[in-house]
């Protein structure tokens, strides 16, 4: 009999099981979740012959080393760094064949903020919710890794992806993130949107899976005070009372009373989840669709 | 009922209108209608004086439809209350006792003597925020928060009565406990309150 499990040697600084998230439960105050980069997490499930469904463990910075007890397929990509199997270099963003005991070290990363591992048979925590994803906002879903941790995996779908490169965006030198207006960017002075879309701002190091957060010019307000808590949206740009844009990702909260300037397309959040601390970040005003 | 509908992004839109009252059979009705199959949406998020519609093909063209509709300007009655025993044994009960200038006594026998509604959830995972006191019973929230509130906690905020579904920080006002699990993952349904449950809160023990 073969075990599918997953045994955790090295938890990295933050690495979590991620999958397409649990959406639809906002209005009971649950976070949408899921990963954060989730083309990157949809390719290394098709190279590693998952559906598009099966969870993956997310890294943050420096990666992680697993050993599975049985033999298994896996694909690493999203933020790129080296890839070990039993000490020797194996591909990154392509499948990889993983022996039963041998281990897969994840390097920390070249650039970026998150790589994707993926193993065949995906991992198989209980899910909450319809979803594996862990959310760090409410803390639903497995907790985040520590050594030692064993995963569960499923059974293997098929035969994995015949890629052997598969083309990835690289994570970003500048990120340019597109923002429509509204829906309370009359809370702040004209001057203060002409600010936020023109001026150059930073990723802060306080980013987290909850939300991207800026150092860079306040915006000010036109108003004073607090909203009433309304329904917050993801890549909604909140600006908390400092004056500094915020970009809401997977895990924010379901409702929020500070202002939403703008809101962030959501074909450049993926981006955003690569930017790491530090990298210029420009709001682009654009026409909706 | 006047309102105001809010692009948000490229597929959302967020409804405003004039009162908790009025967002709250807006949602109902919203919800009837995604029921109904005349509404494809993915999030229908109430809060204090919104409704959210997360996930529409076509935001703009639901905007001009939907602020020119006609709306119950009540909600419908829901389902029975939900009963949730509670000891008003909170530690911040005598000071909510002074903001009403009632005895501690007092404040239990009007707490319990009224029909909550659940106008809409947030903040965490099963944590409702309940309506139905009148304005004249506001209070502030503390003016330090607790780094940790129990689970079970009964708390009033500003017009809102909400039950801590997990310990967490928190800055509410006190006044009870209860044994009542607001949240578990593994039961169907998860959460005890959805926007819309009505709720009584039933006294046990001899407080």
């Amino acid at each position: 009999m073969t075990d599918r499990a997953l045994v955790v040697v090295r938890a990295g600084a933050l690495t979590t099981v991620q999958d397409r998230g649990r959406s639809g439960h906002a209005h009971l105050g649950v976070p949408r979740s899921g990963a954060l980069d989730a083309p990157a997490a949809a390719l290394v499930n098709r190279l590693a012959g998952n559906p598009p469904e099966a969870a993956v463990l997310e890294t943050t910075l420096n990666g992680c080393a697993l050993r599975p007890r049985s033999a298994v397929v896996v694909a690493v990509a999203g933020a790129p760094c080296p890839v070990w199997v039993g000490g020797r270099p194996a591909a990154w963003g392509a499948p990889v064949t993983v022996p039963a005991g041998e281990l897969l070290e994840v390097g920390a990363v070249v650039s970026g903020v998150r790589s994707y591992v993926a193993v065949s048979g995906g991992i198989a925590v209980e899910p909450v919710l319809g979803s594996r994803a862990t959310d760090l906002l409410s803390g639903l879903g497995p907790a985040p890794l520590t050594d030692g941790t064993v995963l569960p995996l499923g059974a293997p779908a098929g035969p994995h992806a015949r890629v052997d490169v598969a083309p990835q965006p690289s994570p970003p030198a500048e990120l340019v993130l597109r923002v429509t207006p509204g829906p309370r960017a009359d809370w702040f002075t004209p001057e203060a949107f002409r600010v936020f879309t023109s001026r150059a701002y930073r990723v802060s190091s306080a980013s987290n899976r909850i939300g991207l957060r800026t150092e860079g010019p306040a915006l000010e307000r036109a108003r004073p005070g607090e909203l009433p808590s309304e329904g917050m949206v993801l890549g909604a740009v909140q600006v908390p009372p400092d004056g500094r844009p915020v970009v809401f990702l997977a895990d924010h909260p379901t409702t929020g009373g500070y202002p939403v300037i703008a809101v962030v397309r959501t074909a450049d959040l993926p981006a955003a989840a690569q930017a790491a601390p530090g990298i210029p970040v420009r709001f682009l005003a654009v026409r909706r669709r | 009922m006047p309102m105001t509908a809010l692009l948000v992004g490229d597929d959302a839109l967020l409804i405003e209108v004039g009162s908790g009252a009025e967002a709250q059979s807006l949602h109902a009705e919203l919800v009837r209608r995604r029921a109904e199959g005349s509404l494809t949406v993915r999030e229908i998020v109430p809060a204090a004086r919104t409704v959210l519609l997360d996930g529409l093909d076509d935001p703009a063209r639901r905007a001009a439809e939907l602020t020119t509709a006609e709306f119950p300007r009540t909600p419908p009655r829901a389902r029975a209350a939900i009963e949730l025993p509670v000891r008003y044994d909170g530690p911040d009960l005598a000071d909510v006792a002074a903001h009403w200038g009632v005895s501690e006594r007092e404040v239990a026998r009007i707490h319990a003597g009224t029909e909550f509604t659940v106008a809409f959830c947030g903040f965490a995972p099963g944590f409702g925020y309940l309506t139905g006191l009148p304005a004249r019973y506001d209070v502030p929230r503390r003016a330090t928060p607790r780094t940790a509130v129990p689970a079970g906690a009964v708390a009033l905020a500003g017009p809102y009565t909400g039950v801590y579904p997990r310990s967490s920080p928190g800055g509410w006002q006190l006044i009870g406990t209860t044994e009542a699990v607001l949240w578990d993952h593994a039961r169907v349904p998860a959460a005890l309150l959805a926007p819309g449950t009505r709720v009584r809160f039933v006294p046990v023990g001899d407080a």
